[in-house]
């Protein structure tokens, strides 16, 4: 069969990181991929616009690994070597160190970045046709496919629309998935910090009764500066007082949540606020149509587990339509769809339900709270399996994991 | 389990008239995932991916190809509305498929044309048919609907090129497949009624002879097994439905 111009194995709606990702990993095994964004080019990449410092935990780094692009990402992620999570700061801390062998338990990379490196690597594919600025006038799920009108003119049409627009997700809405989503009373700020101390590459997650105060290892400046990610989680009423504050009385506060144990800290970007939510679609298929990251499933940002929850979607359903396409299925396929939303459906509603479960204890006020949050740490702690479990929940290793999460191709 | 995708009278060619508008009541909704034709659609991914791994094996071909049979000439026999041979279109075969039932025939060319398939779609037995030299050869889920089984194997032997594969699939004759797809299946309705004669399905061992007996060899045998929770799978039990890989001898 003859392409059309504009036919190809499936369109992917949404450039973020799991939709970049995304077309990544389907062209790597040969299936072609028109991917269609709202946002302009120089937008999508413009750090100005995300200055948000993500964790990519080992499991999608071994994906990053094998679609080739790791080298171009190590020059700027620093290894999380360690966890500590701790209540406020009060002794009794958790820390999670793997052993040596084990490699580090993730790796921070700056949004920026990694978006950047992600467009430019699909930009440069071959079989990755990028539609930037372009909205969505019409969508139609027809019986053999689904075609896509642009508000410019061109009809992209394909076998599937892969849906990773984001957690308002219009293709979700379309479909009619229920979801089910609260919002939490908490603004996380988010901002980049000097500091006077190396950080060792830990990653602290400090619980108060306010909200998790998170602080993130970066690499370090060309000029050798300390540098940490900052992702502070503020009362709803609290936020834009709190990310209006001038400098130094911010970072004084920075200074208190933080203990002083990385020494004098400094603001070095803006500060930006997101307001927090939690929202879980029951099913994350419709006919013709996948739903991937945010727009199937949205966490706190407690646990830095969005993106790579996100990024698990995107292996399994790399796996389901690379086998589909090896075996000759349509790529709409109800069974390939089926599949994608066994495996992935479950594993979403375990660690959303897990997140949201942290949030709500560690975000109760108190002193009776704080005793059972400390007794909580304690008892992880001591019990070396349960310990292991929470690590490899860390490092994105449980469940039934699909091969680019081991580092491999289908 | 399945929906046979017709049932030849391979004998005479005729089509046994009751079976065959059994099967035409059917056709349109054979492409419903939820359809009447369910248990096939959701067989269809285990046997896809054994006949793959079976022509790698045998072409030698690349594991991660799209197009594994690019330049290759398959030939299902029974193909009903087409759940076979449009997936070896899409792997770039030169697809013909041969369905008894008038009504499957009109079904498969409906489905395939929007979609750009060129498939060769006839309303002919294979005895009739005449067609040879097709590397692949496939027949599922059929020849426990066919009168003269024998007869049959002559001609999907005859119609294979020289070092061709053909796969071929049945439910076994064992107490399991009679309580599972005929008695259970049938009568909870996710089998259509009158699909099955369990008298007439072949255990392994009668369909190797008869493979034999037309100069062609089991180079393979392997199970499918069903469970309500992971559904159908590939597996070493025999019992409910086997799938063989065949070669000349
Ligand atoms: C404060 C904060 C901190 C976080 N920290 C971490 C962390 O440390 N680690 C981690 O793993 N995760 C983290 N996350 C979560 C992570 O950022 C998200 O899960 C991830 O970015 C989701 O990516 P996405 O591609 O699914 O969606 P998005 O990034 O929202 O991308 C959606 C894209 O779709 C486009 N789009 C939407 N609608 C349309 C339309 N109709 N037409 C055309 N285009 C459209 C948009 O322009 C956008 O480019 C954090 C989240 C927050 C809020």
């Amino acid at each position: 069969m003859t392409k059309a111009a504009n036919t190809s194995d499936v369109i992917i709606l949404g450039a973020g990181m799991i939709g970049l990702t995304q077309a990544l990993t389907l062209a790597a095994h040969g299936l072609s991929v028109a991917i269609v964004d709202r946002a302009d080019s120089a937008d999508l990449v413009n750090p100005g616009k995300d200055a948000r410092v993500s964790a990519i935990n080992s499991a999608s780094w071994n994906m990053m690994e094998a679609i080739g692009l790791a080298d171009q990402l190590a020059p700027h992620g620093c290894d999380i070597d360690k966890i500590l999570v701790n209540d406020g700061l009060k002794p009794g801390k958790l820390d999670f160190t793997p052993k040596d062998e084990e490699g580090p338990l993730g790796v921070m990379v700056e949004n920026a970045i990694l978006r950047r490196v992600l467009f430019e690597a699909a930009q440069a594919h071959d079989a990755i046709a990028l539609h930037m600025s372009s909205q969505v006038a019409h969508c139609e799920r027809a019986e053999h496919h689904v075609d896509v009108t642009l508000e410019d003119g061109p009809i992209l049409s394909a076998a599937l629309l892969i849906a990773a627009d984001g957690r308002g997700s219009r293709m979700r809405e379309e479909a009619g998935i229920i979801m089910a989503h609260w919002q939490y009373d908490h603004n996380a700020i988010i901002c980049k910090v000097s500091h006077e101390r190396p950080h060792g590459n830990t990653a602290y997650e400090l619980f108060y009764p306010s909200g998790p105060f998170a602080i993130l290892p970066m690499r370090d400046d060309d000029n050798g500066l300390h540098r940490s990610a900052i992702v502070w989680t503020v009362s709803r009423k609290d936020g834009p007082a709190l990310a209006q504050i001038n400098r130094r009385a911010f970072e004084a506060e920075l200074m208190k949540k933080s203990g002083g144990f990385l020494g004098q800290i400094k603001l070095i970007t803006d500060r930006a606020t997101y307001p927090l939510g939690f929202h879980h679609s029951s099913h994350l298929t419709a006919d013709r149509l996948v739903l991937i990251g945010d727009a199937g499933h949205g966490i706190h940002p407690i646990a830095g587990q969005g993106l790579n929850l996100g990024l698990r979607d995107v292996a399994a359903l790399t796996e389901c339509l690379v086998d589909g396409a090896r075996t000759g299925l349509d790529l709409g396929d109800a069974q390939i769809l089926a599949r994608y939303d066994r495996w992935r459906s479950l594993d979403n509603l375990m660690v959303s339900a897990a997140t949201d479960i942290l949030t709500r204890l560690f975000g109760l006020p108190g002193e009776t709270s704080s005793a059972i949050r400390r007794m909580g740490i304690g008892i992880v702690q001591r019990i070396p399996p349960l310990k292991a479990q929470f690590m490899a929940e860390a490092k994105g290793e449980t469940g039934d994991l699909p091969k680019l999460l081991m580092g491999e191709l289908v | 389990m399945t929906k046979a995708s017709t049932t030849d009278r391979p004998i005479t060619g005729t089509i046994n008239p009751d079976e065959a508008a059994h099967f035409g009541a059917l056709a349109a909704d054979w492409w419903d995932p939820k359809g009447s034709s369910a248990m096939l659609h959701r067989l269809n991914p285990v046997r896809l991916s054994y006949i793959r791994e079976a022509v790698d094996l045998h072409f030698g071909g690349p594991t991660e190809s799209l197009k594994p049979l690019a330049g290759k000439r398959a030939l299902d026999v029974g193909c009903g509305a087409g759940l076979l041979c449009e997936p070896l279109a899409r792997l770039g075969a030169d697809v013909t498929g041969l369905d008894a039932a008038p009504e499957n025939i009109a079904a498969a060319h409906a489905h395939a044309a929007p979609q750009r398939l060129q498939i060769d779609y006839r309303n002919e037995a294979i005895e009739d048919f005449g067609g040879r030299d097709f590397d692949l050869v496939t027949s599922l889920e059929v020849i426990e609907h066919v009168d003269d089984p024998a007869a049959f194997v002559a001609g999907l032997a005859a119609a294979m090129a020289d070092r061709g594969l053909m796969i071929i699939s049945t439910p076994n004759r064992t107490s399991m497949s009679k309580i599972m797809l005929v008695e259970l299946a049938e009568l909870t309705g996710q089998i259509p009624r009158g699909t099955h004669h369990h008298e007439q399905f072949l255990t392994p061992d009668e369909l190797a002879k008869l493979l034999g007996d037309a100069g062609l060899r089991v180079i393979d045998t392997t199970g499918i097994s069903y469970s309500p929770a992971s559904g159908f799978a590939l597996s070493d039990n025999l019992a409910l439905n086997y799938l063989m890989t065949v070669t000349q001898s």
